[in-house]
């Protein structure tokens, strides 16, 4: 039984020149505790992927079409207000830049307290005492002293820590974390990657982990989406996908990235962009730059089969001629 | 021996973040000097590439505006040529040497004029320098410059927001090119860019530099970038050189610790699920910095002498320098 299911969610954008569709067709499932990897370039779609799940798209922007449930709960078509008690209790958000995340006029603990007694019946010492606990478990040193500080008297490495205490607050079955390292330097990096990694694990919390590294996915992640162009390009166990990956867009992106333990004298590269929102090719939305495209990619637009292992939207994968 | 084109002798920078002189008299506030680079000294041979390499913070990007000239050094000199360069900069000549030494910037979002069109961005520099007057002769050339980024005549009369940001850094690059120079310092070039587009930029950065021979300082936070397009490197932390070494040595044997902490850091793309060893603490405030050696509260080897005494900068026979006491007594 998955905890989260994604069904052929659609989200558009109405705009002047007619609408926008910005992600089309997405569907993905996440098990209990699971660490799901959603990557891809800018403009892909994986954060309005997170952000439709939370409910927190930015008008004109809404969801056209598709379902999300959570536990066998449909929360898509929930109000603003039928939300609010999910969000935090259910559904844990870390975002990238964890200053703005954080309110600059309340200290950390008052906003841990708050969201605390927002979602549990506790009193005001006992949450406090909470508090105090998951700061330590963050490896927030000085816990006790440190929580009556405000958010810019922490580094941003121990500020991405409160974020991560804050939104294990109220023991969410699900963090969306989106890009939670890239504001980061590496030595950080790895530090707030483990903590996220061990504190879901003790909490018994599955991850939507967004980033555009596929180092963090590869030593994170159980499973991984490729997004490519508002739909998703692969998905499939994670060390399947990076070693032998099946799209030809996932197979580019593992080239293009430079390799710290071989070098090359050219990287491999992926002419051209990602397509506008207005002019998504017909077909693959990746055959203008694929190398391996054939006639039927043009015409036709390859799906996602459910069910397996792991899968690609791609002809040649589907035709079996790879 | 030839000599190098770019010589950094002992450089360091220092900046006043003092309170504004009203809270110094009455709240009794210190002047505060911050040292963003102290003492970094280096040489890049003709049609090398040095990359520097370090966390936020560490005075690399301070390193690539003094060489250009952006900022003044507080100390040291840095030689352009066998010149010194902050006396040319401030010369008659100054116009010359601007010509000799270009730069690119991090964020092609912010360092193209949004109301000119790309063919007003990479003809300035031609103009301004008066290489080319004519008005067809310039709108050749500058079709020209841009054909080697693999732009084209069509995108002469376009605006910078109508090119997605891969194409607006080879706009950058175009413009750096326009003069001719020698050297071109690039601050995290491709930072901001994806990793397919980022490839792309890349690989115009080589064949340009093989095409015409061009100087690099290649400023960057990503190791595995640095490993890519250098010839050698240096790892800076809190203003400091660590170590300078070959590429090929620096990543087949790192000596100082910081150097094999980044190297450690780095997610290792074919092994998944394995978990880096993370580094304990945190880049400490460079205005307040450890006593000796600037690494001494995060490295594991760290002994009494680290915290009490700078470590002094070693070279060996490969040309190949390490600050590091650890090192340099066989501990390590």
């Amino acid at each position: 039984m998955s905890l989260l299911q994604v069904r052929n969610l659609v989200v558009e954008f109405p705009s002047r020149h007619g609408v926008l569709r910005a992600l089309d067709q997405v569907s993905f499932d996440i098990a209990p505790g699971e660490i799901l990897g959603v990557v891809g370039e800018s403009g892909a779609g994986k954060s309005l992927t997170g952000a439709a799940i939370i409910g927190l798209l930015e008008p004109p922007g809404r969801i056209a079409a598709g379902e999300v449930w959570l536990q066998g709960e449909r929360i898509d078509n929930l109000s603003q207000q039928q939300l609010r008690p999910l969000r935090g209790r259910k559904i844990g958000a870390i975002f990238q830049d964890p200053l703005t995340s954080l309110n600059p006029l309340y200290t950390v603990g008052q906003q841990l307290v708050e969201t605390i007694r927002t979602h549990l019946p506790m009193s005001n010492s006992s949450a406090r005492a909470r508090a105090i606990a998951l700061l330590e478990e963050t490896g927030i040193p000085a816990a006790a002293q440190r929580i009556d500080h405000y958010p810019h008297q922490f580094s941003g490495g121990m500020r991405q820590r409160v974020v991560i205490a804050l939104a294990l607050a109220a023991e969410p079955v699900l963090i969306v974390a989106d890009e939670p390292t890239t504001a980061l330097d590496v030595s950080i990096q790895a530090q707030i990657i483990g903590l996220l990694k061990r504190l879901c694990r003790d909490h018994g919390a599955a991850v939507m982990l967004i980033t555009h590294d596929m180092g963090v996915i590869a030593e994170t992640c159980d499973r991984v989406a490729v997004m490519y162009a508002g739909r998703v390009a692969e998905i499939g166990p994670v060390h399947r996908v990076i070693n032998q990956p099946a799209h030809p867009y996932t197979r580019g992106l593992m080239a293009a990235i430079p390799d710290i333990d071989s070098e090359r004298e050219r990287l491999y590269q992926i002419d051209g962009a990602m397509p506008r929102l207005n002019a998504i090719p017909s077909g693959c939305a990746f055959h203008p730059r694929c190398p391996q495209a054939f006639e039927r990619c043009g015409l036709e637009r390859p799906e996602l089969t459910a069910g397996g292992a792991g899968q690609a939207a791609c002809w040649l994968a589907l035709e079996g001629r790879m | 021996m030839t000599q190098p084109l770019v010589q950094a002798i002992q450089i360091a920078k220092r900046f006043d973040v003092s309170p504004p002189w009203l809270n110094r008299v009455l709240e009794r506030k210190p002047r505060l000097l911050l040292t963003a680079v102290d003492g970094v000294s280096f040489d890049i041979e003709r049609g090398q590439t040095l990359a520097l390499v370090g966390e936020s913070g560490c005075g690399k990007s301070t390193v690539a505006r003094l060489l250009v000239g952006l900022y003044g050094t507080s100390q040291g000199r840095v030689l352009f040529d066998g010149q010194d360069a902050q006396a040319g900069f401030q010369s008659a000549q100054a116009q010359a040497l601007r010509r000799r030494i270009q730069m690119i910037f991090q964020d092609p979002y912010a360092s193209l004029n949004p109301r000119w069109t790309v063919q007003d961005i990479v003809g300035e520099p031609l103009s301004e320098h008066r290489l080319v007057t004519e008005r067809d002769a310039l709108q050749q050339r500058v079709v020209q410059l841009l054909k080697s980024v693999g732009l084209g005549a069509q995108d002469l009369l376009r605006y910078p927001h109508q090119f997605s940001g891969g194409q607006r850094q080879r706009i950058s690059i175009a413009r750096a090119l326009a003069t001719e120079p020698e050297f071109l310092v690039c601050d995290e070039p491709t930072s901001a860019l994806d990793v397919s587009v980022q490839a792309q930029v890349l690989n115009i950065m080589k064949d340009l530099q093989a095409a015409r021979g061009l100087t690099y300082l290649f400023i960057s936070h990503n190791m595995a970038v640095v490993r890519h397009m250098s010839d050698r490197v240096g790892v800076m932390y809190l203003g400091r050189l660590v170590e300078l070494a070959p590429k090929k040595a620096l990543f087949a044997r790192p000596r100082h610790p910081y150097t094999r902490m980044l190297l450690d850091a780095i997610p290792k793309m074919r092994q998944t699920g394995q978990a880096r060893v993370p580094v304990q603490g945190e880049v400490p405030n460079p205005l307040n910095p450890p006593t000796g050696c600037s690494f001494h509260p995060r490295c594991p080897h760290a002994n009494a002498r680290c915290a009490a005494e700078r470590p002094a900068w070693q070279v060996d026979d490969e040309g190949a320098g390490v600050a590091c006491h650890a090192v340099q007594e066989g501990r390590l």
